[in-house]
C-alpha cells in the first residue's frame, strides 16, 4: 500500500516538476510570482489534442499506437508542436503584457497581471474546447505489476522516463551551453550579467520559451495519465509554487527535487489525513519552508 | 418598469456588498500594500459565521442560534479578525511575492474546510435558510430589497468614513510611510510588523463584514461562492477604480460588477441555450482582460491616490 502510494506520488511530483522548472526561473529571473505559469499547462495540454487530431488525420504509422503504450508518434510529434506552441503564447504574454509593465511598473502589478492573464486563458480553454474531461485516446492498457504489489500503467512509466530525459537535456544546457551558462548569470544578478556583456532580453526570452516548454510537456503527460480538464493547470498552482519554493528559485535540481516532494507528501499524507483535504497539504509545505528555510533546499541565502 | 428598478436594486445591493469587500483589501493593499491573495477566504470565514450564528438550528450540524442580523454581522467581523491575526503572525513576515502565494493558499485551505468539515459547514450543500431581516420590516420582493439595500448602504457608508477617518489619522499616515518605505518607518520609532498586522487583521474583518452580508441577503452560503475567481474579482475591482482611494474602490466594485452582469445578461440573450457554460467563461475572460488592459493603459486606476503634502511641508 505505501510503496504504491510512493509510486503515485513520484510520477504525480514528475508532472509537478515540469510545471515547476519554468515557474522557479521567471520568479528567480524576472522576480515576479507568476500566478498564470499553471495555465501553459493547460494550454500545452489541449494545443497537443489539436495536433493530435491534425497528425491522426495523416493516417498510417502517426496513428498506430506504440507497444504497450496507449500512444503513437502522433501524439509525441504532437507534444513537440505543443512545446513550440506554448511557448509562443508565453512570449507574447511576455512581450504584450509583462515585460511592458515590469518597465513601466513594479514587480506587483505583474502578479496582479497574472490573476488576469490566468483568468482569461483558463476560461479562453473552456470557451474553446467546453468544460468536460477529454482524453487524447481510449486505448486500453494492461497495468504493469512491480515487486511490493504496485501497479503502474505503461504510460507513466514513459511519463517517468520522459521526465528523467528531460531534466537531464536541461542540465547539460544549463552546465555546457554559453546560453545556458549566461541564464545562471542573469539569475545570480541581471545588472552584472548586462555589465559582462550578456544580452538579457534573449535570454529571458529563452527563460520564457523552456519553462512553457515544460509546462507544455507537464501538461501533456498529465492529459496522458489523467484526463484534460480546463482546470487541469488550475488545480496544480500551489503545488507547482510549492515545489518552486521548496527547492529554492532559479535552480533547476531545486524545481525537480521540489517536485518529487510535493508529490510524495501528497500522496502519503492520505495515509494520516482524509483524502478531501490533499489539496492543502501544498500549501502546508510552502509554509514550512518560508518559516524554516525561506531560501529554499537549493537556494543561497541573500544579504 | 418595476422590473428595472427592481433589476437596479437588486444590482447595487451585490455591488456595494462587493464593495466592501473591495474597501477592506483597499486598507490592506492601496494603503499598506499588503498583498492578499486569499480575499474569497475571509470572506468565506464571515459568511459562514452568519450562517452559523443566525441561521436557523439544525440537526447534525453546529450552530442556528438564531440570533439578530447585527449580532451576526459582528460576529463575523470577529471571526475573520480572528483568524487574520493567526495568518498574520504566521504569514506577514514574508515579502510581497510570497505573501501572496501563501494567502492564496490560505484560501485554498478555507475553501477546502468549507466543503469537507460538514458539522460545521453543511458540506457541499451548505447552509440554508438564513434569515434576510428586511422580511419583518418590509412585504414583497421589492419593499424588501429596497429595505435591504438601505441596510447595505448604512453599512457601505459607515465603512467608508470610518476607513476615511483611519488613513487620514496618524496610524493611516503611518500605514503609508510603511507601504513606501518600512525601515524609514522603523527608524523613525514605528513597528512596521505591528502595524501590519493591525491593517491586515481590520482589512480581513472588513472582508468578513461583506461575506455577511452577502449570505444574509442570498438567504444561504455555499463553498462553491468562495472559489478563488472571487479573490481575482476583488483585485480586479480594485485596480480598475484604484488602489489607495476609497471612493475609487467602490466605483470600481460598481462597475466591475456591472460589466460581469450586463455581460451575462447579453449572453443569455444572444448565446444560444446549449453552450449557455461556455458564455460563463466568456464573463471570466472579459473580467480578466480588464483587469490586464487597465494595469497597461492606466494603472493607477480611474481615481487613484490623491497625493497629498503635509501642511507642515509647504511654504
Amino acid at each position: 500500500m505505501i510503496l504504491q502510494h510512493v509510486a503515485d506520488g513520484i510520477l504525480s511530483g514528475a508532472i509537478v516538476a515540469l510545471g515547476a522548472i519554468g515557474l522557479s526561473f521567471t520568479m528567480k529571473m524576472l522576480r515576479f510570482a507568476n500566478f498564470s505559469h499553471s495555465e501553459l499547462l493547460t494550454w500545452g495540454a489541449y494545443s497537443a489534442l489539436v495536433f493530435v487530431a491534425f497528425f491522426s488525420s495523416f493516417g498510417g504509422f502517426l496513428d498506430q499506437t506504440i507497444g504497450p503504450f496507449s500512444f503513437g508518434p502522433g501524439l509525441l510529434l504532437a507534444m513537440l508542436c505543443a512545446c513550440v506552441a506554448t511557448a509562443i503564447i508565453a512570449l507574447l504574454l511576455h512581450r504584450f503584457v509583462f515585460d511592458r509593465l515590469s518597465r513601466m511598473a513594479g514587480h506587483m502589478t505583474m502578479v496582479f497581471a497574472s490573476f488576469g492573464v490566468a483568468l482569461t486563458l483558463r476560461h479562453l480553454v473552456v470557451l474553446i474546447w467546453g468544460s468536460d474531461p477529454i482524453y487524447y485516446s481510449r486505448e486500453l492498457q494492461f497495468a504493469i505489476l512491480l515487486p511490493g504489489n504496485v501497479r503502474v500503467m505503461p504510460d507513466q512509466v514513459f511519463l517517468l522516463g520522459l521526465t528523467v530525459v528531460v531534466v537531464i537535456a536541461l542540465h547539460l544546457f544549463m552546465a555546457r551551453s554559453r546560453t545556458g551558462i549566461a541564464m545562471r548569470c542573469v539569475a545570480e544578478s541581471p545588472d552584472l550579467a548586462r555589465a559582462s556583456g550578456v544580452n538579457v532580453d534573449r535570454i529571458i526570452t529563452w527563460v520564457w520559451a523552456i519553462g512553457a516548454s515544460g509546462a507544455a510537456i507537464g501538461g501533456v503527460l498529465y492529459g496522458m495519465t489523467v484526463q484534460l480538464r480546463p482546470e487541469l493547470g488550475f488545480s496544480l498552482i500551489l503545488p507547482l509554487f510549492a515545489a518552486a519554493i521548496l527547492g529554492g528559485t532559479g535552480s533547476l535540481y531545486g524545481a525537480v527535487l521540489g517536485g518529487l516532494i510535493v508529490g510524495l507528501s501528497e500522496n502519503l499524507s492520505v495515509m494520516i489525513i482524509p483524502t478531501t483535504y490533499k489539496p492543502a497539504v501544498p500549501f502546508l509545505l510552502i509554509l514550512a519552508v518560508l518559516y524554516f528555510r525561506p531560501e529554499g533546499i537549493f537556494g543561497e541565502r541573500s544579504r | 418598469m418595476i422590473g428595472l428598478v427592481s433589476y437596479i436594486v437588486f444590482f447595487l445591493i451585490l455591488s456595494l456588498i462587493f464593495g466592501v469587500a473591495v474597501l477592506g483589501l483597499n486598507l490592506q493593499w492601496g494603503f499598506t500594500g499588503l498583498f492578499n491573495a486569499g480575499v474569497a477566504g475571509f470572506t468565506a470565514i464571515g459568511a459562514y459565521t452568519m450562517a452559523i450564528l443566525t441561521g436557523p438550528a439544525r440537526d447534525a450540524v453546529f450552530g442556528g442560534f438564531e440570533l439578530p442580523f447585527v449580532v451576526g454581522l459582528i460576529g463575523a467581523m470577529v471571526a475573520s479578525g480572528t483568524g487574520a491575526v493567526v495568518v498574520g503572525l504566521a504569514t506577514l513576515k514574508l515579502r510581497h511575492e510570497y505573501l501572496a502565494v501563501a494567502t492564496f493558499g490560505i484560501a485554498v485551505t478555507i475553501q477546502l474546510v468549507c466543503l469537507n468539515w460538514e458539522y460545521l459547514t453543511g458540506g457541499t450543500l451548505g447552509l440554508i435558510g438564513i434569515p434576510n431581516p428586511s422580511k419583518a420590516w418590509a412585504d414583497g420582493p421589492l419593499a424588501q430589497n429596497a429595505f435591504y439595500l438601505g441596510v447595505v448602504l448604512v453599512v457601505v457608508g459607515l465603512t467608508f468614513v470610518a476607513l476615511e477617518r483611519i488613513v487620514k489619522s496618524p496610524w493611516g499616515r503611518m500605514l503609508k510611510a510603511i507601504r513606501e518605505d518600512d525601515v524609514a518607518a522603523a527608524s523613525l520609532g514605528k513597528s512596521p510588523e505591528r502595524v501590519r498586522l493591525e491593517a491586515f487583521v481590520l482589512g480581513c474583518m472588513i472582508m468578513g463584514l461583506s461575506g455577511a452580508l452577502y449570505v444574509a441577503f442570498i438567504g444561504y452560503v455555499s463553498p462553491w461562492d468562495f472559489l478563488p475567481i472571487v479573490t481575482f474579482q476583488i483585485w480586479t475591482m480594485l485596480i480598475v477604480g484604484g488602489s489607495a482611494n476609497n471612493r475609487g474602490a467602490i466605483l470600481g466594485a460598481l462597475i466591475v460588477w456591472g460589466v460581469w452582469t450586463m455581460s451575462g445578461f447579453v449572453i443569455s440573450r444572444v448565446v444560444p441555450s446549449e453552450i449557455q457554460a461556455q458564455g460563463g467563461a466568456m464573463q471570466a475572460v472579459l473580467i480578466g482582460l480588464i483587469l490586464v488592459v487597465t494595469l497597461l493603459i492606466r494603472p493607477r486606476g480611474l481615481i487613484g491616490e490623491e497625493l497629498h503634502v503635509s501642511r507642515h511641508a509647504r511654504s
